[in-house]
């Protein structure tokens, strides 16, 4: 069958199949071209095969769970919107989120997720006891920070491409309330928005939503959004009592494809100003519900749909601290100067990070999603330049077009991953569109 | 609404799990019964973590019949509402030529499912209380030449459920008739279904919870079937007879 990304391009034929239980897994890794997908919300190819992809939907089985450290083992399958309903009630929430809730515990430690709070606390890799995974020759290997540490450090942010994660064990954070308590600013430019993550860097929450249509002085005008899990004190009497739990939301659905030219550059643009205008007026403080802060999109199923059916890209790149003012700068002017404004445009200061090949590092991180065309296509690699050029990298869990070369110039880290691949007979085993197509 | 004990017949198949998650998920406490208690027990722990609510496992066989009363009786508590989902489709052209292949198969969709049904009500009808799940087939409605042996069994087993209902209506008693249409699960899995008429084994487990608040007595999860198999079984028998179906 065809088989995309969340992005829905590009599409590939790939087999589909769903194990039940390990033996199943290893009795299909001859046939060679195999990657796990767990529910399918990297942007591209990440999680399409090049000849068999294994579905994980069946490895969903939560083990253990130990209230009094919040240590939780799970299936690679598990949602991680499951494992929030299941225990933020029991005072327990994600130490690290993406933004959507809808991705399964392998595909986070696959991409090693980073959320809002990566600046005080890492990427998701940070919080893993261990993993347990199948590798080339079928075996089941245990890896952790103290056990098979290589093979840790390569699983995590590794794509999949070092095995069939089975399950792992991950740390939780306590949390006193299901309520953020969030900091709304907006500022004039990106300077300003700069100086802003900066100075609140004490803040455990901290992202922007960037409007990336605007040029001349107003280039790089954002809201600065800042979080707190809200303690019992934050809390008015009602929410006190009960403060795990939150209003039940509709959830609204985009229920078929809507044309092409829905979302141009004048309804983004309308959108992008609305946005700023509004996030404006309700400058300040207010307590917000851990969904709709975390996971805006989420309450819209289905929003991949809203940018037509040729599908989605998005662009992610993280720039070291140093050249981020100007490399941000100049991604802005070449996005504001062609005029295909994105959505959703997010800016993310990240925090230091050492790690064989996950994406995050020290500096800051532009997000910008794109409907699929000639001219945005160009754009994007317009964009890959920009960003080579301030010494910026790629998050590959996003990505769905970009060249081999570009990603070797991007990565010194990059040649080492493949070598380890080919030496440990990782490469014709394991592999997605993604991992042929960047020759890793 | 106050919790209840609800009781899963088969509940390894993906339609019984999917009905443990479904009541577990409204606080209901689960008993899980089936052949194979390790998996049961993977099965047991990961919903008693999610919805922070009784589960047990029990060991049950439905072809095991001599085995029935005793399995009752050893449950902790006799359940508000018990559902079957043990089914097995096998394979036609096996079934065919293999006679213990079809005896499985017919004892698995109908001996086994009714016997235990049976022993429940007379139990639920003591305590003059209870509501009995039996998940049958459109299969059941009308033999046709690519499933009759797993279809046949199954319309033993909606006429014993029909039988059933009516001798516990008076007796506080309900039982209600579940044809699911196609679903997608392992039953399934490899066949080519279309999509409009293939349910998730989700959508079976709501249309149980939703069809026993409405005491329906019995039930299509996709309305669309209904329709399907009223025409099916209108078409005269020497057309039939020549169809492909």
């Amino acid at each position: 069958m065809m088989v995309s990304g969340w992005g829905r391009f590009p599409e590939h034929l790939s087999q589909v199949t769903a194990p039940r239980t390990p033996e199943d897994i290893v009795q299909g890794l001859s046939a060679g071209g195999i990657v796990a997908r767990g529910n399918g919300r990297a942007y591209g190819d990440s999680a399409v095969a090049l000849r068999r992809t294994l579905s994980m939907r069946n490895f969903n089985h939560i083990l253990s769970f130990d209230p009094d450290s919040g240590v939780l083992e799970a299936e690679a399958g598990v949602l991680l919107g499951d494992i929030i309903t299941a225990f933020l009630p029991r005072g327990w929430f994600p130490a690290v989120t993406p933004g959507t809730k809808f991705v399964t515990l392998g595909g986070m430690i696959a991409a090693d997720v980073h959320g809002k709070n990566h600046h005080k606390d890492g990427s998701f890799g940070n919080f893993i006891n261990w993993i347990e995974l199948l590798d080339a020759q079928g075996t089941l290997q245990r890896c952790g920070p103290d056990q098979n540490p290589a093979l840790f450090a390569w699983t995590v942010g590794g794509m999949g491409l070092t095995g069939v994660i089975l399950r792992a064990s991950i740390r939780l954070r306590p949390v006193q309330s299901a309520w953020i308590r969030q900091t709304t600013r907006p500022l004039p430019d990106l300077a300003a928005t700069m100086a802003a993550f900066e100075k609140a860097d004490a803040a455990t929450y901290s992202v922007a939503w960037i409007d990336c249509l605007s040029g001349g002085k107003n280039l790089g005008r954002s809201l600065v959004m800042l979080g707190e899990h809200a303690g019992p004190d934050a809390l008015t009497d009602d929410k006190a009592r009960y403060p795990f739990e939150t209003p039940v939301k509709r959830k609204l659905g985009v229920p078929f494809d809507p044309p092409q030219g829905l979302l141009n550059s004048l309804s983004v643009r309308a959108f992008n100003a609305l946005y700023y205008w509004n996030g404006s007026r309700k400058a300040g403080t207010s307590l917000v519900d851990w969904d709709s802060y975390f996971y805006p999109l989420d309450a819209i199923l289905g929003w991949n749909k809203i940018y037509g059916r040729k599908g989605f890209m998005q662009f992610q790149c993280v720039l070291p601290l140093e050249q981020s003012y100007e490399g941000l700068r100049a991604l802005l002017l070449a996005t504001s100067r062609a005029g295909a404004g994105s959505f959703l445009a997010v800016l993310k200061r990240f925090g230091h990070q050492e790690s064989a090949f996950s994406f995050p590092m020290l500096g800051y991180t532009l997000a910008l999603d794109f409907p699929v065309t000639p001219r945005t296509l160009r754009l994007m690699k317009e964009l890959d330049e920009i960003a080579l050029a301030h010494g910026g990298r790629f998050y590959l869990a996003k990505d769905s077009r970009m060249d081999a070369d570009t990603l070797r110039r991007s990565d010194v880290r990059t040649e080492g991953f493949a070598q380890m691949r080919s030496a440990q007979g990782l490469r014709p085993r394991f592999a997605s569109q993604q991992s042929e197509r960047l020759g890793i | 609404m106050s919790k209840n004990t609800v009781l899963v017949l088969g509940a390894s198949s993906d339609i019984g799990l999917a009905v443990a998650h479904r009541f577990a998920s409204q606080g209901h406490a689960i008993q899980l019964a089936g052949r194979d208690v390790g998996a049961l027990e993977v099965k047991q722990k990961d919903i008693a973590l999610r919805y922070n609510v009784p589960v047990s496992v029990h060991a049950f066989d439905a072809l095991e019949i001599a085995t029935h009363d005793a399995f009752l009786d050893a449950l902790p508590v006799l359940p508000d509402i018990a559902v079957c989902a043990v089914g097995l489709m096998g394979k036609q052209v096996e079934n065919e030529q293999d006679m213990a292949a079809a005896t499985t198969v017919m004892r698995s969709n109908y001996e086994g499912p009714a016997c235990v049904l049976g022993l429940l009500a007379n139990r639920f009808d003591a305590r003059g209380s209870g509501k009995i799940v039996g998940i049958s087939s459109v299969a059941g409605l009308r033999g046709r030449a690519t499933n009759y042996v797993y279809g046949s069994a199954k319309a033993g087993f909606t006429a014993f459920l029909s039988g059933l209902r009516n001798r516990m209506a008076s007796r506080g008693v309900h039982v209600m008739t579940v044809l699911p249409g196609f679903v997608a699960t392992r039953m399934t899995e490899g066949m080519d279904l279309p999509a409009k008429l293939t349910a998730q084994p989700e959508e079976v487990a709501k249309a149980i919870d939703l069809g026993l608040r409405k005491q329906r007595n019995v039930l299509y999860v996709r309305p669309v079937w209904q329709l399907i198999m009223l025409i099916i079984t209108m078409i005269p028998e020497r057309i039939f007879k020549g169809m492909k179906i």
